[in-house]
């Protein structure tokens, strides 16, 4: 039972951080047409800046340092490079977008060496949230913080109790998340300049010919979905591993979640990416093989095809890729996306 | 500036070909080392993958990310038929070997092409993306297809050599892979000077026209998908006999990277473009990272230079002098140029010493704090010259804008003479 | 034309060598392809850097055949076409040794592309010499005249590593985690094998291969491992898989032992911090508290190049190299080759063997743990404070496993 929720709470929580990765290059995507390949590049940035930061002014100014400043070098790209190419048409801006990848790789690279760095996340955030103890006579039992090892190992070999505590990190990243969610709607809707954003989605000419400065409108879009990417980048990097890869294994994974929930859609975002966080997590509990999974559907493989690896390859195994199975099959049957309003 | 008007005859005309297939014959003799001759072979192999990349990105405006996926697949059906024939002992010549290449890439072209050309645009990018990751990922896990980590290997120095030819020696694989390149770029030529080839330039250009006057763009996408893919397939099956071994990795997303990168780079939107590009993508990989540790951010920020300032890519430079050369506009241009060429010259100088510099406080610091820049010696531990470079380049950068700043003057008036020109010529103007 | 003028030279230096040491003062070329750029690069320049330290070490006295070692590096970016190319490039220069290591599929493709050369080009032949690749397939099914191994390879360690476990009483739940290739396939085999035949008690209460290099959160995993009561975990993890993992664990409350092989290469040791102390193991053939020479080494390289020094097999090649060209009296690479068949020499751990059979080192291996440094292994790689501590010590017969090698000698 503890198995299933905290399998849950790892699958939300990890689906609420590519949803907060996913949201920054929506916004990009319906305001500009521009599918921003350089969007990791944004979140491996704020991570290491936040690491910077943080080992200067400590974590929790550079919670809110970090994002603004990616956001500052986010609004200067789009000013000095995507707006020049911005007339050639979508193909080269989403080009210069992945030209930036290397070149940010690089940089940072230059900046901060090439191995991993240490970015801890704060004291108050170390160690468990709460702790699920599972006691085989006494039953489930939720506790508030750490449980002492001695009280999770049965000293009566019949008994059977198992702790299985939940990080603070991660409920955190769930907070950030749903609280970033909730800001972003509240200022897309009610707020005026969320207003002007929205109509410069769908009528660009006009809201300008109403006297709002459309391409600072952009900029500044631009900028807010890389600050979007910098605070994940933040939180991901401070709960996960800050290295160089880091790009490039969450960046194509973004896309999909952008790609499945419908580009252009946030709702779509958000739904893709939890439903992407949950079945990869748990996928991983998923022990089947493609060959059993087949004989139980009555489809049985030879036996030549059993012995292969393809035949033994576990649903678990696999689970990682899952997602890109995901988006072959969502463009070939649903190109919109699930929730999305506007054709690629 | 289009590639396929009415100057198209300068291109077709045999002289250019003989000239081409005479550099490729004299080329092994000029560049005479190991090293060279397999570089020369894997340029043959880049043009024709580069080459089949832009029947998709700059005819048909299909933006892939995935064509490694069908030189790999190409690569590896190659080199399992060339184990098969080996080990049957089948009479059949390994000069065959990548036609079963481009077959097989023909193959998974058509599988996974049907799908994929529905919708082109962002869909057919993020299609070709998720391909790609699945292929890629698939590799490791089958290694009977794939021979997991090590790859499969093969000979291509089997059977009795007919008229002495054994392909053991690389200089004669070099002379294979030359006449399949020639074959493939005259057959990839013709292809766009055919109906399919004009309809696809169409497609790219107005997918809904295209319906109105009566075809499919699915249909013209998914053909030139299918013809690209076997022309993928011949250039890995000629690396599959290059290399002798192929490995997960002509199947990854670094490949399929570059060939987008230096397809973009040496022109999408001409013929030759993509085969400058191939040349410059074989000379990047092999000689640029044995002189420069610094060498993917220049790649990087020159393919950034380029989208911003040249999107046509180096062929569109090429072009556009031509035609100023043609109007007789170029000669009086070559001072701007050359200033402009100097200021640039000295600004590059600039940056990548500063750039070298930072390179190897990081990654050499204990080889000491000298590095050897262009036969000057530059000690990266003292600030005197950190300033002094740092300076020279400001001087540079001012430099460059005022010659930047002169050549644009001059240019605009080329240009705006040579429209002068056409009007006149088409009797729209006194 | 060049080849009649070697011939002559050759036959110059023949009519003028008298003594046995020949070959005092010649200068062996030697090429270490790897990456020296990109992810791996600070490992490949890392261990470039130990083979041009260790040159000036063993060359003229340092070795027996009194030969002068030079050693250049050529960035491959772990790709196997571009070693290839590597290859062609040093053999160009008349390079006639070629070292590599990170990346079997490097290693695979370059004992093929030098096999061939060699038969195809006689008097032209060159040695490779491999440190740290570990594909069984390389001294077995793919095994080659021209190879030689100086690390030990993943059925060796497994051997060793079980006989460790074999001696743990408390180990009764076996989970076996592994990344999807090759390596991680391999070293999961080996380890149902071996334990099978030592401890069949143990349970393998579960075996995972997750893609290589793509997971980021391996809290699923761990759930797992705590639901199927595993106590133990053996993993060939490396690089960021490894210390995610740990890190994982960490957080999720698993409190069992990792038995692993790549805790102390460069990174790694950072990532894990302090998680894991105490319970992540790590078998290989060296390790940071040598005593000794070793360690008077260990910190001359810290001081020269702020880094550690850890790829103990450069030592291993100098020393047999030299001895193999002592034992020749010749820097031939064929001669050297028939010499080094067999050839056993005293290294800093003790007697080691280059098997006739295979082209295997044989060698001593140890189980470490990583833990807090003090006065006793005060040796902390990348200043984390921790370090990995000896707990047992392998002879040579113990890790030596069969082989299904059948070589084809040059006549």
């Amino acid at each position: 039972m503890e198995f299933f929720i905290i399998s849950m709470l790892n699958g939300l929580s990890y689906g609420l951080l590519l949803f907060m990765l996913s949201s920054g290059l929506t916004l990009i995507f319906s305001m500009m047409g521009v599918l921003n390949f350089a969007h990791a590049s944004f979140y491996m940035l704020g991570a290491y800046i936040g690491y910077t930061l943080s080992g200067v002014l400590g974590f929790w100014p550079a919670l809110v340092l970090a994002p603004l400043l990616t956001g500052a070098l986010g609004a200067l790209f789009e000013r000095y490079c995507l707006r020049r190419v911005h007339p050639f048409g979508h193909v080269p801006e989403l080009l210069i977008t992945f030209g930036l990848t290397y070149v940010v790789l690089e940089v940072v690279q230059l900046l901060w060496g090439r191995i991993a760095v240490d970015f801890a996340p704060p004291p108050a955030l170390q160690g468990p949230a709460f702790t699920l103890v599972n006691h085989s006579v006494e039953g489930l039992r939720w506790v508030w913080g750490a449980v002492p090892l001695t009280l999770c190992s049965a000293a009566d070999a019949s008994l059977r109790i198992v702790c299985s505590p939940f990080p603070a990190t991660r409920g955190f990243m769930m907070l950030v998340a749903l609280a970033m969610l909730l800001s972003l709607w509240l200022l897309l809707t009610r707020t005026r300049i969320g207003l002007v954003i929205q109509a410069a989605l769908t009528h660009p000419d006009a809201v300008q010919a109403l006297g709002h400065n459309v391409p600072r409108v952009f900029m500044l879009v631009f900028g807010a979905g890389a600050a979007l990417a910098g605070l994940a980048g933040v939180i991901g990097g401070s709960t996960f591993l800050t290295e160089p890869a880091m790009a490039a294994t969450v960046g194509s994974i973004v896309f999909v979640v952008v790609v499945v929930g419908g580009l252009g859609s946030l709702s779509g975002a958000f739904i893709a990416s939890l439903l992407i966080g949950v079945v990869q997590t748990f996928a991983v509990a998923l022990d089947y093989s493609v060959g059993s999974v087949l004989a139980a559907w009555g489809l049985g493989l030879s036996p030549a095809w059993q012995a292969s690896s393809l035949g033994h390859l576990t649903i678990a195994q696999v689970a990682p890729i899952l997602p890109y199975l995901l988006l072959v099959l969502i463009l070939i049957f649903r190109p919109r996306g699930l929730l999305g309003t506007r054709d690629a | 500036m289009n590639a396929y008007s009415v100057h198209d005859a300068r291109w077709g005309s045999p002289r250019v070909w003989f000239v081409a297939a005479l550099v490729m014959a004299v080329a092994p003799w000029v560049f005479g080392s190991g090293l060279a001759i397999t570089m020369l072979s894997q340029m043959g192999i880049a043009i024709i993958a580069c080459l089949s990349y832009n029947m998709l990105l700059g005819q048909g405006g299909m933006l892939s990310f995935g064509h490694a996926v069908y030189t790999g697949l190409g690569a590896f059906v190659a080199i399992h038929a060339l184990n098969r024939w080996s080990a049957a002992a089948l009479p059949l010549p390994v000069s065959l070997v990548p036609l079963v290449g481009g077959v097989a890439g023909m193959g998974f072209a058509a599988l996974f092409g049907y799908v994929t050309t529905r919708k082109s645009g962002t869909t057919f990018a993020m299609i070709t993306l998720g391909l790609a990751e699945l292929v890629f990922a698939m590799s490791l896990m089958v290694p009977e297809f794939f021979g997991g980590e090590g790859g499969v290997s093969g000979n291509r120095v089997v059977g009795t050599p007919a008229f002495g030819i054994s392909f053991g020696p690389a200089i004669q694989v070099y002379y294979l892979i030359a006449l399949y390149t020639l074959a493939s770029v005259v057959l990839m030529y013709a292809f766009t000077q055919t109906p399919l080839g004009r309809l696809l330039n169409a497609v790219r250009d107005n997918p809904e026209r295209v319906e109105f006057i009566g075809y499919n763009p699915h249909r013209v996408r998914y053909s030139a998908f299918i013809i690209a893919g076997f022309f993928a397939g011949i250039s890995g099956g000629l690396g599959a006999l290059n290399f002798e071994i192929v490995n997960a990795e002509v199947v990854g997303a670094a490949r399929s990277g570059g060939y987008l990168l230096f397809t973009f780079l040496g022109g999408a939107t001409f013929f030759f473009g993509p085969i400058v590009g191939a040349i410059l993508m074989v000379l990047a990989f092999v000689l640029l990272s044995e002189l420069t540790k610094a060498w993917l951010l220049y790649l990087g920020a020159v393919f950034m230079l380029m989208v911003m300032y040249a999107p046509g890519g180096i062929a569109s430079l090429v072009m556009r002098n031509l035609q100023l050369a043609r109007h007789g506009l170029l000669r009086p241009m070559l001072g701007a140029y050359g200033l402009l060429g100097l200021a640039s010259g000295l600004c590059a100088l600039g940056v990548s010493a500063l750039i070298e510099m930072v390179y190897h406080r990081q990654l050499n610091a204990a080889m000491g704090t000298q590095l050897r820049f262009l036969g000057g010696a530059v000690d990266t531990a003292s600030p005197l010259h950190w300033c002094t470079l740092g300076a020279a380049l400001l001087l540079a950068a001012a430099f460059f804008e005022w010659a930047r700043k002169r050549f644009a003057v001059q240019w605009d008036a080329a240009q705006q003479a040579i429209e002068q020109a056409r009007l006149q010529h088409a009797g729209e103007a006194p | 034309m060049r080849k009649s003028s070697h011939i002559l030279i050759a036959a110059l230096a023949v009519a003028f060598a008298g003594s046995a040491l020949a070959q005092k003062g010649e200068v062996v070329k030697m090429v270490r392809i790897d990456a020296q750029s990109g992810l791996l690069g600070p490992v490949g320049v890392n261990q470039l850097k130990s083979y041009q330290f260790f040159a000036e070490k063993f060359s003229g006295k340092g070795n027996p055949a009194g030969v002068t070692f030079e050693v250049t590096g050529i960035d491959n970016k772990l790709s196997p076409t571009e070693s290839l190319n590597a290859l062609k490039s040093a053999i160009d220069q008349g390079v006639r040794y070629i070292i590599q290591g990170n990346g079997s599929s490097v290693a695979l493709a370059l004992t093929d592309a030098i096999t061939k050369h060699n038969e195809r080009n006689p008097g032209k032949e060159v040695l490779f010499l491999n440190d740290a690749a570990v594909d069984p397939d390389l001294t077995n099914s793919k095994c080659s005249y021209w190879h030689f191994r100086f690390d030990a390879d993943t059925s060796m360690k497994m051997e060793a590593m079980s006989s460790f476990m074999a001696e743990q009483k408390d180990i009764k739940k076996v989970y076996i985690l592994g990344q999807n290739y090759s390596h991680g396939v391999q070293v999961a085999k080996y380890t149902k094998e071996t334990l099978a035949r030592k401890r069949p008690d143990i349970q393998i209460v579960g075996e995972d291969l997750h893609p290589l290099a793509q997971v980021r959160d391996f809290a699923p995993y761990i759930a797992k491992i705590k639901a199927s009561g595993a106590d133990t975990v053996v993993t060939g993890n490396w690089g960021s898989d490894l210390s995610l993992l740990v890190k994982a664990a960490n957080e999720g409350g698993y409190t069992g032992n990792f038995y692993t092989y790549y805790a102390g290469v460069t990174g790694t040791p950072t990532a894990m911090g302090t998680n894991g102390a105490g319970k992540v193991y790590q078998i290989a053939y060296s390790h940071y508290n040598m005593g000794g020479q070793m360690d008077k080494w260990m910190a001359e390289f810290k001081a020269k190049y702020n880094d550690d020094f850890y790829t103990g097999s450069v030592i291993r090649i100098y020393e047999t190299l030299g001895a193999a060209m002592a034992k020749a009296k010749s820097t031939d690479p064929v001669k050297v080759a028939a010499a080094l068949d067999g050839i056993r020499v005293d290294s800093f751990n003790g007697e080691v063997e280059m098997r006739k059979l295979d082209h295997q080192l044989q060698q001593p291996l140890y189980m470490t743990v990583w833990q807090k440094a003090d006065k006793k292994y005060p040796y902390s790689p990348e200043n984390t404070g921790m370090t990995l501590v000896p707990v047992k010590t392998y002879p040579n017969y113990v890790s030596s496993t069969p082989t299904s090698c059948q070589m084809k000698r040059p006549s």
